[in-house]
């Protein structure tokens, strides 16, 4: 049970995009990676041969020193292999001076590491510095990463990385990280510091922000959950980096390779399907809305028209402002909101994401937004519980299926 | 007392400039010789140990001493108090410089290796930097004491207010022997005063916003 290929798993050409043309990243592959260090008598990665396809996000998982972040590190030479090779985009890492390998893979490790006694601005533009990139597309470089972290540049450029807070820092980190458009970025528990309700923010941020530059993100963690939600594929290691699975988050929890993923998947692998449904795959629901400014005579009359106790206030960039009940409205002429910390969910994250958010919600439901935090609608119990229906009946028509086709143990072992 | 030094101004002022002089450029070699000396220690991890206690036990040897073990080597006179102050100024500043080092984040050094800086690169944008300001108390005591040491320096005709103060202490009783004697002391007083002053401004201007405290 050392090594297990899956069929997804079969080597392709270099220019292995998924039908993308949009993709920056680049393949990587890992060919016979052996790393032993002096004085011990196993290895601490044992031939570990890996292809990690362009543009994807690739999660390392597994027990604490299994060799994931060892193997990780290998990849941009902080850690160099005793044997093997490793190559990025056809190229042997080793073939080419290190300092300029590690200026072209991003780097992002937790709490974002940033250097305290450099501005934000300073701290993203220590790469295009290295580069000799000139001043003025240096700033605008970093202007844009601050956007698209969704950092105000004019409020964050000059901040110091104690006048942040973990989120903020963490955010800093990845634009660090795409500061010189890397085609490949390795990540080392990037959000490992900073508290649940933050790293769920962040990691719809990735997502977001992946889904537009499709760069090979190789990414370690030791959340399972983290890695169902952010992986397009999983590598599941056990003791000296050996594989015991590699597959999609779907295939991983449906059909465990062995007794020790499914223990490390852990119990309630139908719980943790709701890791791999997005909210935007559930129907939103379209309570009223309403623009800051608008009269409030008007939105009153439309919310009534609906039927709705409470309206979704958005700013003039339909941005979400506030949710408010229709008696909060009553006491000026035009809508104003009156709280400044609406939670919303991008409509990347996890139902379990969304659950967590309902839950705490006074509406017992969740805003969603799209890209640049743009309304998109409102996610509720029943639309939730709805598509877990659907799935269970998905799985057990699948497995019905399977079953008839004489493949019964292998679901037996998904389902347990 | 005014008198004394309303008479003397001129040689007065020539002996505190030359005081101030001889102890910054000792404490300016001697900050180079530490920081160099740190990066090395840090670098060969046996080596702090050692570092630590030649730090602790070069305090302990008497100036007086070490003079009198310099004059054979290198004669009496400027050099002989150059080296003298140089050797005690070196040691405050390495203490707090190898303490500095140390106290980088490892993590943000390996940050900085992954982002594709070299070890030179490493120690000019991150690891001196960060170290800057434990360096720079080191340097402030160190140039404190360099002041008192200085004045002991004029035994062996080194330049300076310390020979004010040998010549009050050699006519004890005379005329002028305690107005002289006052006015050494004063004047190193004084003189380091401002100093540490002026090292407080270059603090302020040179530490990172950042990372201060």
């Amino acid at each position: 049970m050392s090594t297990t290929t899956p069929p997804s798993n079969t080597r392709a050409g270099g220019t292995d995009a998924p039908g993308n043309p949009d993709v920056s990243g680049v393949d990587l592959e890992l060919v016979d990676v052996l790393k032993r260090y002096p004085g011990q008598k196993k290895p601490a990665v044992d031939g570990l041969s890996l292809h990690i396809p362009a543009g994807e996000i690739v999660m390392f998982v597994g027990p604490s020193g299994c060799g994931k972040t060892t193997s990780l590190k290998m990849i941009n030479r902080l850690i160099e292999p005793t044997s093997g090779t490793i190559s990025i985009g056809g190229e042997d890492v080793r073939g080419r001076n290190v300092d300029q390998l590690r200026r072209h893979v991003g780097y992002v490790i937790q709490g974002g590491s940033l250097f305290p006694h450099l501005t934000v601005a300073q701290n993203i533009s220590v790469v295009p510095r290295l580069l000799k990139w000139d001043s003025r597309r240096t700033s605008e470089r970093v202007d844009e990463l601050l956007e698209l972290v969704s950092l105000d540049p004019a409020k964050y450029r000059d901040r110091y990385p104690r006048e942040l807070s973990g989120g903020q820092q963490q955010r800093v980190g990845v634009a660090r990280g795409l500061a010189a458009d890397p085609p490949v970025i390795l990540m080392d528990e990037p959000f490992g510091a900073v508290d649940p309700i933050t790293r769920q923010r962040l990691q719809d941020e990735l997502l977001s922000i992946q889904e537009e530059l499709r760069k090979t993100i190789v990414c370690v963690t030791h959340d399972i959950d983290e890695a169902v939600k952010l992986g397009d594929r999983i590598l599941i290691l056990q003791e000296g980096a050996q594989i015991a699975q590699y597959d999609t988050p779907e295939a991983i929890l449906a059909a465990p390779a062995n007794a020790f993923v499914e223990d490390f998947v852990g119990a309630g692998s139908t719980l943790k399907q709701l890791s791999l449904s997005r909210v935007s795959d559930v129907e939103l629901v379209h309570p009223t809305t309403a623009t800051v400014g608008e009269r409030v005579a008007e939105v009153r009359a439309r919310a009534e028209a609906n039927g709705d106790q409470a309206v979704v206030v958005l700013d003039e960039r339909r941005r979400p402002v506030d949710w408010m009940w229709l008696r909060e409205l009553a006491a000026a002429d035009t809508v104003r909101p009156v709280r400044d910390d609406v939670l919303t969910l991008d409509r990347r994250a996890t139902l379990n994401d969304a659950l967590d958010m309902m839950l705490t919600s006074t509406h017992g439901a969740a805003i969603v937004t799209g890209r640049r935090d743009e309304y998109l609608g409102v996610v509720n119990f029943t639309a939730v519980t709805g598509h877990i229906q659907a799935t269970e009946q998905q799985l057990a028509e699948g497995r019905a299926a399977d079953a008839t086709a004489g493949r019964d143990d292998a679901w037996e072992g998904g389902g347990a | 007392m005014w008198e004394f030094i309303d008479e003397r101004k001129a040689q007065i002022a020539f002996s505190a400039y030359q005081h101030v002089s001889l102890v910054l450029q000792a404490v300016l070699v001697a900050t180079v010789i530490a920081v160099v000396l740190a990066v090395v220690v840090t670098r060969f991890r046996p080596l702090e140990p050692v570092a630590n206690a030649v730090s602790a036990m070069g305090l302990t040897i008497p100036s007086f001493a070490l003079l009198g073990l310099l004059v054979p080597l290198v004669g009496i006179g400027v050099a002989s108090a150059f080296v003298a102050v140089t050797f005690y100024a070196t040691l405050p500043i390495l203490r707090n410089a190898v303490v500095g080092l140390q106290g980088v984040d490892a993590r943000l050094v390996e940050s900085a290796h992954g982002m594709g800086m070299n070890t030179l690169a490493t120690l000019t944008r991150v690891r001196l930097p960060l170290a800057w300001p434990v360096i720079l108390a080191g340097i402030r005591v160190s140039t404190q004491m360099s002041m008192g040491i200085a004045a002991i320096a004029a035994y062996v005709l080194g330049p300076g207010l310390g020979q004010l103060i040998y010549t009050g202490l050699a006519q004890i009783g005379g005329a002028n022997a305690l107005n002289s004697a006052l006015v050494g002391t004063l004047g190193v007083v004084i003189l380091a005063l401002a100093i540490d002053a002026l090292l407080l401004l270059l603090g302020r201007l040179t530490i990172s916003k950042g990372i201060r405290a």
